[in-house]
C-alpha cells in the first residue's frame, strides 16, 4: 500500500470521488435514473463490504447473507405497516433483529466447516425466506408496500431522493471505516489469524469460535443496516430479496471486486450492477454474456479486480 | 387411510427423484471435490430436451432415450470445456463459476425455447391408473418413475461397489492423488463421472416433466434440496444420499399433504393455509439444521481423508 502510484488507490479514489459528484452530475444532467440506480448500487455494495468482513477476513464463506437484507426490510416495513414510522425506532431496531439472528444461526453453523458451513448458512437463509413467505399478515409471497418512508422527526428526509442517496453514501463509507478499524484492530488481527492457522490460534490461547461469532454478528448487523435501506429505496419488501440467488449474487460480488480489499466488495457492487444494467439494455438476454464473464474472472483474474489492479501495478 | 398410501408413495416417488439429482452431485462432490451449482441447470436441460425430442420424433421412448444421450453428451462437454479446469480450486470459486453457468443455462433457454414453460405430454399407456392393492389405485407413471429410479440406484450400486470402475470412483473419493500415481487415467475418469451425473440429473429432470411444467429456473428449487440431501447423507456417501433423498421426499410430501389440515385445528383457515407449505418447506431446512448441529459431517462421512 506503500507505493504512491498503486492502481488500486487510484482506482478507489476515483470510484469514491464518481459517488460523492453523482448527484450533481445527476442534477446537472437532469438524468434521475442515474441517481436510482447508484443509490441502489450503495446499498448493494455496503451489504458486499459486510459479507467481505467474514468471507475475506474471518475465512466464514456464507451463502446465506442475503437473509440480513429481508431482515432489516421486513424489521421497517413491519413496523411500518403497524403504524411506528419513526426511523429512530424503526433502524435500531432492523439492526438489533439482525444481530440476534447472526447470533442464533451463527452459534449453530460455526460448528461446520468449509462445504458445510456454506450449505448451513444457505439452509438458515432459506428458512427466513419461507418464513417471510409464510407472513400473511404482511404480504406472504406477493411481498409488503411500504407507504411510507422512515421518518426522521425532519433532521433528513430518505423520500427527498438527493437526501436519500447521501444517508446511503454516509452508511457505506461508514460501514467501511468501521470495518477498517475492525480489521486492524486486536480482534481483527485475531479473525485473521483464525482464517490462516485456527490450530495454532488455538494453542495460543484464544476461544478462536468465539472471535469468529462476535465478527459474524457484526457482518450480520451491518447488513441488517443494509437491508433497511433497501426497504427504504424500493418502498417494498418481499420474500425475493432473501432467495438464495441473492445471498449468491452478494457473493460474487466480493469476489469479483477483490476478496479481502477493503475497497473490493464496493468496485464488485458497481461493476457487477452497471454490467447487468448496462447488458440488459444491450440484449434482453444479459445473463447469456454475464454468465461466461463469470466463468472467465473466477478463471483467469484471480483475486478479482483489485488483485488484477495490483498486479498490473507492480508491473 | 387410501389417502395416508397415496401420499406415501408419493414422498416415495419425490424422494427416489432427488436421489437421482443427489447421486451425480454427491459423486461430483465426494470424487473430484467440486461444487457444481450448475448441476440444477443439467435437469433443466434434461426436461427440454425430453419434450423436444418427443414433439420431433412422436414417440416418448425415443425421446427420451435421445434426451438422456444429449444431456450426457453436454455434461461431457462441459466438464471438458470449463469445469475441468476449476477441480482443485477454491470452493468459492467453483460456486462462483457454476453460478455463471446457472445465468447463462437459463438465459440460453430463454432464447432457444422462448420465456413460456413447455408441456411434456405423456403416452396414453402411461396415463392409466394401476391397482396396488385391493380398491387403491395409483397412476402409472408416478409407478414407472418409482421403478425406474430404484432400477437406476440397484444399478448405480452394482457399477460402484462390483466393478472394476466402480473400484477406481471409489478409490478416487478417498485419495485422488494416489490412484493417479498409480497409473491410472483421472481426467477420463472424472469426465465419465461427471457425464454419469449429468445424465443422471437429466433423467430425473425429464421424469419431473410430465408432473410439473417444464420451465426455466425448474433446476433451482430441487438442487437446493439435493445440496441439503448430500449434506444431510454426508458428502460422497451414495448410501446416505440414497437414505437422506427418501426421508426428505417424504417429509416434504407428507407435510405439504397433511400439514395443512393439522395447522387448521390451531390457527384460523386462511392463516393456515398459507402457513402450512412455508412450514412443511423449512421443516427440510430444520431436519438439515439439527443434523449439521448434532453430525457436522452428515449421517454418513463417505471416508475419512
Amino acid at each position: 500500500m506503500n507505493f504512491p502510484l498503486d492502481l488500486r488507490n487510484v482506482v478507489v479514489a476515483l470510484v469514491a470521488a464518481g459517488l460523492l459528484l453523482l448527484p450533481l452530475y445527476s442534477a446537472l444532467s437532469g438524468n434521475i435514473f442515474i441517481l436510482t440506480l447508484f443509490t441502489r448500487i450503495i446499498i448493494f455494495a455496503l451489504a458486499a463490504a459486510s459479507l467481505n468482513l467474514i468471507m475475506g477476513y474471518g475465512g466464514m464463506m456464507s451463502f446465506g447473507h442475503a437473509a440480513y437484507l429481508g431482515i432489516g426490510g421486513y424489521a421497517v416495513g413491519i413496523l411500518a405497516a403497524e403504524g411506528i414510522g419513526s426511523g429512530f425506532i424503526q433502524w435500531p431496531l432492523a439492526l438489533a433483529v439482525s444481530a440476534l439472528y447472526a447470533l442464533v444461526i451463527g452459534a449453530l453453523s460455526l460448528r461446520t466447516r468449509g462445504v458445510y458451513f456454506i450449505m448451513i448458512t444457505l439452509a438458515f437463509a432459506q428458512m427466513a425466506y419461507y418464513v417471510a413467505s409464510g407472513l400473511s399478515r404482511y404480504g406472504g409471497d406477493d411481498g409488503l408496500t411500504i407507504y411510507k418512508r422512515s421518518d426522521f422527526a425532519g433532521l433528513i428526509n430518505p423520500g427527498n431522493r438527493v437526501q436519500f442517496y447521501y444517508l446511503c453514501l454516509a452508511c457505506l463509507f461508514g460501514g467501511i471505516y468501521l470495518i477498517w478499524r475492525i480489521v486492524n484492530s486486536r480482534f481483527g488481527l485475531v479473525v485473521q489469524g483464525v482464517r490462516s492457522n485456527e490450530q495454532r490460534m488455538q494453542a495460543i490461547g484464544f476461544h478462536a469460535n468465539r472471535y469468529r461469532l462476535v465478527c459474524f454478528v457484526i457482518a450480520g448487523t451491518i447488513c441488517g443496516l443494509a437491508g433497511a435501506l433497501l426497504a427504504n429505496n424500493t418502498d417494498f419488501v418481499s420474500p425475493a430479496v432473501m432467495y438464495w440467488t441473492r445471498s449468491g449474487d452478494l457473493m460474487v460480488m466480493v469476489i469479483l471486486g477483490g476478496m479481502g480489499s477493503l475497497f473490493g466488495p464496493v468496485i464488485g457492487a458497481v461493476v457487477y450492477l452497471v454490467l447487468e444494467e448496462v447488458l440488459s439494455q444491450f440484449t434482453e438476454y444479459w445473463a447469456l454474456i454475464m454468465g461466461p464473464l463469470l466463468l472467465l474472472i473466477v478463471l483467469f483474474a484471480r483475486g478479482g479486480i483489485m488483485g488484477l489492479l495490483g498486479r498490473m501495478s507492480r508491473g | 387411510m387410501l389417502v395416508l398410501v397415496e401420499q406415501s408413495l408419493n414422498g416415495l416417488q419425490f424422494g427416489l427423484l432427488l436421489f437421482l439429482l443427489a447421486a451425480g452431485l454427491t459423486l461430483v462432490f465426494g470424487i473430484m471435490d467440486f461444487v457444481n451449482l450448475a448441476h440444477g441447470s443439467l435437469y433443466m436441460m434434461g426436461a427440454y430436451f425430453a419434450a423436444t425430442f418427443v414433439a420431433w420424433t412422436g414417440s416418448f421412448v425415443i425421446g427420451v432415450a435421445l434426451a438422456l444421450g444429449a444431456t450426457l453428451l453436454l455434461g461431457i462437454a462441459l466438464e471438458y470445456v470449463a469445469l475441468r479446469h476449476l477441480y482443485g480450486r477454491d470452493h468459492l470459486d467453483q460456486v462462483l463459476a457454476t453460478f455463471g453457468l446457472i445465468l447463462f443455462f437459463n438465459d440460453a433457454v430463454r432464447l432457444i425455447w422462448g420465456p413460456a414453460g413447455l408441456a411434456l405430454p405423456l403416452p396414453a399407456w402411461l396415463t392409466v391408473p394401476v391397482q396396488i392393492m385391493p380398491g387403491v389405485y395409483y397412476p402409472a407413471y408416478r409407478l414407472a418413475i418409482i421403478v425406474t429410479a430404484l432400477a437406476v440406484a440397484a444399478m448405480l450400486y452394482v457399477v460402484v461397489m462390483r466393478t472394476r470402475i466402480g473400484m477406481l470412483i471409489r478409490a478416487g473419493a478417498s485419495n485422488r492423488e494416489m490412484i493417479g500415481a498409480l497409473g491410472i487415467n483421472i481426467k477420463l475418469l472424472f469426465t465419465l463421472v461427471f457425464g454419469l451425473g449429468a445424465a443422471l440429473a437429466g433423467l430425473a429432470g425429464l421424469m419431473q416433466a410430465p408432473i410439473l411444467t417444464v420451465q426455466i429456473g425448474m433446476g433451482e428449487n430441487i438442487l437446493i434440496l439435493a445440496f441439503v440431501i448430500i449434506v444431510i447423507g454426508g458428502i460422497g456417501s451414495i448410501r446416505g444420499a440414497f437414505l437422506a433423498a427418501i426421508f426428505v421426499g417424504m417429509i416434504d410430501t407428507l407435510g405439504r399433504a397433511f400439514l395443512p389440515d393439522l395447522l387448521r385445528k390451531v390457527l384460523s383457515s386462511a392463516a393456515a393455509s398459507t402457513a402450512a407449505p412455508a412450514l412443511s418447506s423449512m421443516l427440510i431446512y430444520l431436519l438439515m439444521a439439527i443434523v449439521l448441529v448434532v453430525r457436522p459431517e452428515g449421517l454418513f462421512p463417505a471416508a475419512r481423508r
